[in-house]
């Protein structure tokens, strides 16, 4: 294309169908403790 | 719904629902509407007198082809999902009050210098021993189990750090469970023997120090008033050698008083520190301190800039990680992970010295919101409930906010802190986090057409 450059697909839609497994970690437990990002947690079932 | 944003030269689309993250130009910038795109006929009109017919048709074209791909305007197709309708509560963190007392006096600590508004003490093996148990016992099917050593200060108490290790350690096997344990400090406690052994036993551990010695020393004292910055810093940097490729974070508090934080994360990455998160202080605006809505301006500025440097540093000898800016576009949480946000008061607990559980740290200490007690095994699911519901559909704020599937609602304890309210989030702490997550997508489309530059 040439006015669009697509960087990331559709991951949110693709994630719902294999999701939820609950695996990962709690967000606040890894560095923060008084704000809250959850969109910079890993996924632990890649 | 989309969210178009600028952040110095690059432009940039996300496409909310389904996570697509576009790099566009100027004319698909004019192109798009938050919730639709507009007949052609109508753009052109509008936007003849900047672009040619030919060069708006293609644009538009293309808008449309991402359309039927499902990467702009998709709609949300979440909320019925059984794996979030119909999602068990399931307790698979913790974190652990091993001190309610501290021995460094930071002028802005939520936990009243450790006591958390109580009495200081510390908890005995016996209430960190049933934790594990109930945690356990609560946890399911879930194998991976948190156990976060905070305070006041848990090196206060470290020989009961080291036996409720020992004894998670001890209890996993036969649980089939796995335990990940962190501790969070000030550092005044750490010496060889307590670095060896957060070494040897913690996946991570989070070191408080708040960036520049002067602006550390203004706020985290010693009892005495004195500044620990010197203190500290050596016990950090040989932790940090000795810590080789285990997990560790720098953890600083910005304030009204260093808005110009980006210089204190970029001194915390010249010390050698990797991995740096710097929150901003969380108190009341009347106070000397606290972030003002007419510092906002000046906190996305440094946002910005932070993200230069960011890019600037990246793959070089001083490059680091900013906690809010890990955003891994195509390896990041689920979307379940995204609606079930930060856990607390479902997934999450915080169990203070005398056994009490609470949603989170930040609940700790306010009665209306105990839960139970590891001794008698009484939980209340009713509060469980109300934290359970306080996801993104049901906060009115969020419904139409584009960084919901990102931030996941906020701080449950801000919005209480606020708005004496968990459904109703803390406005200032939402402008900083959306500007966080725009700083972080730009981060992440420079490296992309830096990659594309250097590939050509």
């Amino acid at each position: 294309m040439k006015h669009i450059k697509t960087i990331a697909k559709a991951v949110l839609k693709e994630s719902a169908a294999k999701g939820g497994c609950g695996e990962c970690q709690t967000s606040c437990q890894s560095a923060c403790k008084t704000s809250c990002t959850v969109a910079n947690q890993e996924c632990e079932n890649k | 719904m989309i969210h178009k944003f600028k952040i110095g030269d690059t432009k940039l689309v996300l496409d909310v629902n389904s996570g697509a993250v576009h790099i566009i130009d100027d004319i698909v910038y004019d192109i798009l509407d938050e919730d639709h795109i507009k007949d052609t006929e109508e753009i052109i009109e509008q936007l003849s007198c900047k672009y040619s017919q030919s060069e708006i048709m293609e644009a538009v074209e293309e808008v449309k082809q991402l359309q039927k791909e499902g990467l702009l305007y998709s709609p949300d197709m979440y909320r019925e999902l059984p794996a979030f309708r119909e999602r068990k509560p399931v307790i698979k963190a913790m974190c652990l009050h091993i001190a309610h007392d501290c021995n460094m006096r930071c002028q802005y600590c939520f936990a009243s210098q450790g006591s958390f508004n109580g009495q200081k003490s510390f908890m005995s093996e016996e209430v960190g021993k049933k934790a594990i148990d109930f945690l356990i016992e609560n946890s399911g099917d879930r194998r991976n189990l948190e156990i976060d050593f905070f305070g006041g200060e848990p090196l206060m108490n470290f020989d009961v750090v080291k036996k409720i290790v020992e004894y998670g350690r001890a209890r996993e096997k036969e649980a089939n469970k796995h335990f990940r344990f962190t501790i969070t400090t000030n550092g005044l406690l750490l010496n060889d023997e307590t670095i060896d052994y957060i070494n040897q036993n913690m996946d991570n551990v989070i070191l408080s120090i708040d960036g520049r010695k002067e602006i550390h020393d203004r706020m985290r004292h010693t009892v005495e008033g004195l500044g620990t910055y010197d203190r500290i810093l050596s016990k950090y940097k040989k932790m940090l050698r000795l810590r080789k490729d285990k997990l560790y974070f720098v953890r600083g508090t910005f304030t009204r008083y260093n808005l110009d934080f980006t210089k204190d994360v970029l001194h915390l990455a010249d010390l050698g520190f990797k991995n740096i998160s710097m929150e901003p202080v969380v108190v009341d605006e009347q106070i000397d301190y606290g972030i003002e809505y007419e510092d906002l301006p000046k906190v996305f500025e440094e946002y910005e800039k932070l993200a230069d440097a960011y890019i600037e540093r990246k793959n070089k000898e001083n490059e680091f990680t900013f906690f809010h800016f890990m955003i891994d576009l195509n390896q990041g949480p689920c979307v379940i992970k995204r609606l079930t946000g930060c856990g607390a008061g479902t997934e999450y607990l915080a169990i203070t010295p005398e056994g009490d559980m609470y949603p989170c740290h930040q609940f700790v200490g306010d009665s209306d919101f105990k839960i139970g007690n590891v001794f008698d095994n009484t939980f209340d699911r009713n509060i469980g409930l109300q934290f359970k519901d306080a996801h993104v559909y049901n906060k009115k704020d969020c419904q139409n906010c584009w960084a919901k599937f990102y931030c996941s609602g906020g701080c449950h304890a801000n919005a209480y802190q606020f708005n004496k309210d968990i459904q109703k989030p803390y406005q200032i702490g939402c402008e900083m986090e959306k500007k966080r997550i725009e700083c972080a997508l730009a981060i992440q489309a420079k490296l992309f057409a830096k990659e594309g530059l250097e590939n050509d």
